[in-house]
């Protein structure tokens, strides 16, 4: 007994020792983001820039907005949103779920006609005038942004009567992709995000929807309740405002 | 309550569920009976193969055919030189997928239900003159009667709640392929929390009612 109590005397010394150092340390915090699946490739790229320059770990968590949504009602444990959409932002603070003076726009969404097929899409989009294909993929417009502005666009152009009966959706906007990717959909709107690899277009033939055709898809990060004791995540939050951020978010095909 | 693009997925997934319990009977029976009286080295092989939907995520399964059915695959390849197209985003397409992802659901049962008949009673219909054909029809099949309508209540019922095989290749397309459980998700991703309750919970309480009436058909009181 006494030899045991002893011992644990031992270890306390040790730790008593090492708080000795560890305050002189700046200290690393690790941060929770909830990240829009359409993000994905730019959020791993930034948490890397991220956690050289500030000694802060990310913990990212990919899923649609809408997930996202019912899971930081339910309590999940995130400190940062970056949504697919301006509305859930605004809606969480609404709901005292997140700061709402910390909402800001990080990224603008740009919308894209896509074929797996080189050629297959002219710069003036007049394969959708002409409609030789059987289907066209759109991502669902009730649950993704993308599928609105892709519905928007067609608006626009006057062709959404027409083609209805040639749209399948996709349940997000990369399920849309895998649609035309596989070849089973002729053509599809996609994100240019999705198809840009160092800045070049990964496969296939695209048109960039001019920006007037559909309202902007503004993608809103916000601090979340859970977040707000955490330095990590404001330390985040400017990084993601800074300059190097945004040259890495326009080299993924997005707006800032 | 429920808006009419519900009823048209509650519709859409009867239809569905009955076409795709049709033809996995239609298929299911000759292929259980294969499986509970063959003896060749492959049937292992075979029996696996049905049973590989009890464990794949249907999003594999779902993968794949999008693939194999796409104009890249033989299958898509095969529909179109036939001239019927492709199968993806179609009623058809998702009957043949419905059909290989409750395949063992069918399957098992009714072969089960075979191999406990043992070789004695199609002897005994074999010295009364019955060709094999004639032993299967009266012997067999009566015997196996409880088991096949468990097989035809699971496949319509495991049917009903498919979910990642038709989000992956469906498309999503009112009245074709937007069944029920993809119109749940699709109103729980939209927020919509009170029309996703009334379809949920009616498939709950149909489950329920499903798996209660299997106990009617217990095999343990069909024969002994």
């Amino acid at each position: 007994m006494k030899m045991f109590a002893g011992r644990a005397g031992g270890w306390h010394w040790l730790v008593l020792f090492a708080g000795l150092f560890f305050p002189a340390l700046p200290r690393a915090e690790t941060v929770s983001i909830a990240v829009a699946a359409n993000f994905t490739a730019p959020a791993k790229k930034l948490a890397e820039l991220f956690s050289q320059e500030s000694g802060h770990q990310t913990r990212d968590s990919f899923a649609s907005t809408g997930k996202l949504y019912s899971q930081i009602h339910n309590g999940a444990p995130y400190a940062v949103l970056l949504a697919a959409d301006a509305e859930t932002p605004v809606r969480l603070a609404e709901e005292g779920l997140a700061n709402g003076g910390s909402r800001f726009t990080y990224a603008l969404g740009k919308l894209v006609l896509w074929s797996a097929k080189s050629g297959y899409v002219d710069t003036q989009g007049s394969c959708l005038q002409q409609g030789n294909f059987a289907h066209l993929a759109i991502a669902d417009p009730k649950l993704a942004p993308y599928g609105r502005a892709a519905q928007q666009s067609l608006q626009a152009l006057g062709l959404y009567e027409r083609l209805q009966a040639k749209l399948v959706q996709g349940e997000n906007i990369a399920q849309t992709q895998q649609f035309v990717a596989s070849g089973n959909a002729e053509l599809g709107f996609v994100s240019l995000s999705q198809l840009l690899r160092d800045g070049q277009l990964i496969a296939g033939s695209a048109w960039i929807i001019p920006e007037h055709l559909y309202q902007e898809i503004r993608q809103d990060a916000i601090l979340l309740h859970n977040g707000q004791a955490n330095p990590a995540a404001t330390a985040w939050l400017a990084f993601l405002r800074s300059d190097k951020a945004h040259s890495v978010i326009r080299s993924f095909g997005y707006g800032t | 309550m429920l808006s009419a693009d519900d009823l048209l997925a509650i519709r859409l997934t009867l239809q569905l569920a009955m076409v795709t319990t049709f033809f996995l009977l239609l298929l299911g029976i000759p292929l259980a009976w294969w499986l509970a009286r063959s003896r060749r080295r492959y049937k292992g092989a075979v029996a696996a193969v049905v049973a590989l939907p009890l464990v794949l995520p249907p999003t594999v399964l779902g993968f794949y055919l999008l693939i194999l059915m796409g104009p890249q695959g033989w299958l898509g390849q095969l529909t179109q030189t036939l001239g019927l197209g492709l199968l993806p985003f179609t009623f058809p397409g998702l009957v043949i997928a419905s059909c290989l992802y409750s395949l063992p659901f069918v399957v098992q049962p009714i072969q089960n239900a075979f191999e406990s008949i043992g070789d004695k009673p199609l002897e005994a219909a074999a010295t009364l003159r019955a060709s094999p054909w004639d032993a299967f029809v009266t012997v067999a099949l009566p015997l196996a009667k409880p088991a096949i309508v468990t097989a035809a209540i699971l496949g319509f019922a495991h049917t009903v709640g498919e979910f990642g095989v038709v989000l992956m290749m469906g498309g999503n397309i009112p009245g074709v392929t937007r069944v029920i459980s993809v119109q749940i998700y699709s109103h729980v991703e939209a927020m919509e929390y009170a029309q996703a309750h009334w379809l949920a919970g009616g498939l709950l309480l149909f489950s329920f009612v499903v798996l209660l009436l299997l106990q009617r058909f217990r095999p343990d009181k069909s024969f002994c």
